[in-house]
């Protein structure tokens, strides 16, 4: 229990510094202490907390870390989305609330990781369901250039993020079966040693599912995303270094394809390159940024006082370059920590694991937080050609926020699940 | 398996360092480039939706101020007014969203801002009352003083400047043509566009200040600078030499004489040549008495060459030619304000200062004190020196012999009852058929008896006629009105 009560402690903290960068934000935009102080408050300790509660009951062994890192970036993306536009915060707070919720149900219902290999194939099939479902007519959406959205009614929501971790689970469950036979079979081409073309198949699916999305949803982070997910797992469950080699020459070559045939992926490049050359037009939201994030300095301008730099989608795909304005480099630098915490948890969580399904899961599910991260970050920061992606856990958005709390459930079931056997196999030596 | 997540983690560890250095690239190594872009408008953004200050003439009017915005639909808070119109729009300058800042707007932005850091540690004790932190910044200049000018320039191209010689703090400020900052600085950023195009496009161009961003010939009033450095050598005394009575004097090398002034013949020691003027004495004086050398160094010591330290933005140099060593026609004729001299209207303001101060030329300025909006001080100007041409002896010389100017020479039309005035007129040919010239008077005048309170220069461009009274007979009525506007304002004589 004593994991829990470090939880515990971590969690008060994270959510005593969201509170007091709430109050910090409010003084800076208005100079007044919010009204709502109290129960602002009471909502997050009450949801944080009911977290924590849930993880005590339901995973009491599982790694203390992950959660008081998600709840600070959570809390850190309320209070700068509630600075830039007060009406998107409410929606964040109750998309926190539906995510907590979907959190603690994760846990209820899935007691072993192995539940959810069983239905390995139906994954599969959701997933590649769920990516494709926005291309159907009536249903699909096309919002900020990108069709990966799904629409009833009122409600819009983008299926990509939950065919994430839908897809991830398949992988994990049908590479878990099939690691021995892929890393030994033999294709000799000349003097390469491939694997054999059988099982290059699923590489294969998985390199088209990745050009459908990235052609016709316009959807380049995402399609980046699900590539290296599949054969940075493939690459694990085999140690087999060809398959990154051959995945990586495959995105390559797409990704060529694409920049001549597609305006869309050519802009994107050319204004990675030098957006200077179309200030006000595609280079606009991209040097905005950068000036948004020099404005910030050491230091920042100190929340609620950013702002000054106007930049599009600043709540969505562009928050880290607000974070970066306000916070400053030294506020920019602790996300980027906190976002490798949660990958280095995640992984000794993976190699933790006692069987190759919860290892392959692990990994692959902190390699959608990690690798989501990157991308989008170092796209605001022109590392990378800028593919749109949320910022996990602090980005706006309903979809991608209660899809990573499922995910991070699902990585501290593994860790909990690990625990407990290794408890009861030194009970077993201590009987013996 | 365990092998591959382990270079997994060094991996995602190796490229989150890379973010981490690109990150330190943009906000450390670049952040001084990046604020800079001229196509950045954080800080003018960030400004623009702060409160700002106002600015106030010394005598109470209230030259520049932010009043809140009703319109819902515009983006900006507060809206910068300027209620006198052009009467100070080239020293407040505008402050403008599309155009950034100009004259005492951009000058002192941070303090007006409340973005000094002494104002921002004054600031701490207000973070929980919701009170402006800003500057009021206050002016030297007198609403009155500047009306009179504008008032008596009227419709023709020229500046004013009036001064204290005692602290260098600026009285009157003014040129024409001017122009109104309100329409530069609306929000309404159409409006704002086509009055930037109109005032860039338009004749005289308004949006300079003339005052201190232009320079002309200046004429016979260099002949104050070129005495002074005669005194300062050495070589010239107010006895000594007395120089020939002439018609014209002809310089080494050519054969191009310099005239006197409607070909009248003049001489004699300095005080009777500055009196009337005397055009060869003068180039006899700066060409063969004083010499090149001297005349460079002297001239650097009167502050030409160098722009004055002045506390608006861009002030424009005097100059005076370094390249007359081996050429005494046009030492000779720069010693009389022709050829390659030119001065600035605030230049020649701290000529005539320097010789009622004692021979020290102070620092010029526009700011007297900034406060804040419950009237404590936040920072005073602090006066100091510029330049020290003369020594006292030499300055009380040349300040007689000005005295004398105005009791009986070419700058009579100074002469105000009770007060001690002195001058020195000037009129720069420009050359042209029919003639045209630019007609300065530079002065002083104060108590009689004591150090003068007030400095003035004056110059009026393109006027007709030639000769050495033109300046008097244009110049001088206006600088006399400022003069006793400004004596008015200090308490009389």
């Amino acid at each position: 229990m004593s994991r829990r009560n470090s939880e515990l402690g971590m969690m008060l903290m994270a959510v005593i510094l969201t509170a007091s960068a709430y109050v910090l934000a409010s003084l800076g935009a208005t100079a007044e202490i919010p009204a709502n102080i109290v129960p602002f408050l009471i909502i997050v300790l009450g949801l944080f907390m009911g977290a924590h509660f849930a993880v005590r009951k339901l995973a009491p062994e599982s790694d203390p870390v992950l959660l008081p890192i998600v709840t600070l970036l959570n809390g850190l993306g309320y209070v700068v989305i509630a600075g830039l536009n007060e009406s998107l915060a409410a929606a964040q707070a109750t998309w926190t609330a539906v995510g907590i919720a979907a959190f603690v149900a994760t846990l209820w219902f899935v007691k072993r990781p192995r539940d959810l290999e069983r239905y390995r194939y139906t994954f599969a099939l959701v997933g590649i369901g769920l990516l494709l479902l926005p291309l159907v007519p009536g249903v699909g959406r096309t919002i900020n250039g990108s069709r990966i959205w799904v629409g009833f009614g009122p409600i819009s929501f983008q299926p990509g993020e939950i065919a994430k971790v839908v897809l991830a689970i398949f992988f994990a469950a049908y590479l878990a079966d099939n690691r021995e036979l892929i890393a030994n079979s033999q294709w000799k081409v000349g003097p390469l040693r491939l694997p054999h073309p059988k099982y290059l198949g699923p590489l294969l699916l998985a390199w088209g599912v990745t050009l459908v999305v990235m052609f016709y949803q316009r959807d380049l982070g995402s399609s980046l995303l699900f590539f290296a997910l599949f054969i940075v797992m493939i690459w694990v469950a085999t140690s087999r270094t060809s398959f990154l080699v051959i995945g990586t020459s495959l995105f390559a070559a797409g990704a060529f394809i694409a920049w001549n045939a597609f305006s869309h992926v050519k802009v994107r490049v050319d204004t990675w390159l030098n957006p200077w050359q179309d200030y006000s037009g595609t280079g606009y939201q991209i040097i905005q940024g950068t000036f948004a994030i020099a404005f910030g300095g050491l230091t920042g301008t100190g929340l609620g006082l950013g702002g000054e730099v106007r930049i599009p989608l600043a709540e969505n795909d562009y928050i880290f370059a607000v974070i970066a304005e306000e916070l400053g480099l030294l506020g920019g630098s602790i996300i980027l920590m906190a976002y490798l915490l949660i990958v280095g948890s995640g992984l000794r969580i993976a190699s933790r694991a006692q069987n190759s399904v919860d290892k392959l899961l692990a990994t692959g599910l902190t390699l959608l937080v990690g690798l989501q991260a990157f991308i989008i970050i170092a796209g605001v920061i022109r590392l990378l050609p800028l593919t749109g992606v949320a910022m996990p856990f602090i980005s706006y958005g309903g979809s991608s926020l209660v899809v990573n709390y499922v995910l991070v459930a699902l990585l501290l079931r593994i860790s909990d699940q690990t625990s407990r056997v290794e408890i009861n196999r030194s009970a077993e030596v201590v009987n013996a | 398996m365990n092998r591959s997540i382990f270079r997994l983690g060094v991996f995602m560890i190796v490229i989150f360092a890379a973010l981490f250095v690109k990150l330190n690239w943009i906000q450390v190594v670049q952040k001084d480039e990046l604020d800079n872009n001229p196509l950045n408008s954080a800080q003018v953004r960030r400004d623009f939706n702060r409160p700002r200050g106002t600015i106030i003439s010394a005598d109470g009017a209230i030259l520049a101020q932010s009043k809140k915005t009703d319109d819902p639909s515009s983006e900006f808070d507060r809206q910068r007014e300027y209620p006198l119109g052009d009467l100070f729009g080239q020293v407040t300058g505008f402050f403008s969203f599309r155009y950034g800042s100009s004259g005492v707007e951009k000058q002192y932005n941070d303090e007006l801002a409340g973005a000094t850091f002494s104002q921002q540690v004054r600031g701490f004790g207000d973070l929980f009352v919701s009170r402006e932190n800003v500057g009021n910044v206050v002016l030297s200049l007198r609403k009155d003083i500047q009306q009179v000018a504008k008032d008596q320039l009227g419709n023709r191209e020229g500046s004013v400047v009036a001064l204290d010689p005692r602290d260098g703090s600026i009285l009157g400020f003014w040129s024409f043509p001017s122009y109104d900052p309100n329409t530069v600085s609306s929000n309404d950023s159409e409006i704002s566009k086509s009055a930037w195009e109109l005032l860039n496009a338009a004749p005289g161009t308004p949006m300079r200040a003339h005052m201190y961003q232009d320079r002309y010939f200046p004429g016979s009033t260099f002949k104050v600078v070129t005495g002074g450095i005669g005194l300062e050598t050495g070589k010239v005394t107010n006895s000594d030499p007395v120089y020939p009575f002439v018609s014209s004097y002809t310089p080494q090398d050519t054969n191009k004489p310099i005239r006197n002034f409607g070909g009248e013949t003049c001489g004699g020691p300095l005080p009777e040549i500055l009196r009337v003027s005397c055009n060869s004495s003068f180039a006899q004086m700066g060409a063969e008495t004083i010499g090149p050398v001297d005349m460079v160094a002297g001239t650097g010591k009167w502050g030409f060459n160098s722009a004055p330290r002045i506390d608006l933005p861009d002030p424009a140099k005097s100059v005076f030619p370094t390249d007359v060593g081996r050429n005494q026609p046009k030492l000779a004729q720069s010693s009389i304000g022709q050829n390659d001299v030119q001065a600035t209207p605030i230049q020649m303001a701290m000529v005539a200062g320097a010789v009622a101060n004692g021979g020290r030329m102070m620092t010029p300025h526009v700011m007297s004190e900034i406060r804040d909006p419950q009237g404590n001080l936040i920072k005073n100007y602090a006066v100091n020196e510029w330049l020290r041409p003369l020594s006292p002896a030499n300055a009380s010389a040349m300040y007689e012999d000005m005295l004398g100017v105005v009791r009986s020479g070419t700058a009579t039309g100074l002469q105000i009852a009770g007060c001690a005035v002195g001058g020195k007129t000037g009129t720069a040919q420009l050359g042209t058929e029919p003639p045209k010239s630019h007609t300065w008077i530079i002065g002083f005048a104060g108590p009689p008896n004591q150090p003068a309170t007030v400095a003035v220069a004056v110059v009026v461009l393109n006027q007709s006629g030639g000769s050495e009274a033109t300046g008097g007979r244009v110049a001088a009525p206006i600088a006399r009105a400022v003069l006793q506007t400004a004596l008015a304002a200090q308490g009389g004589c």
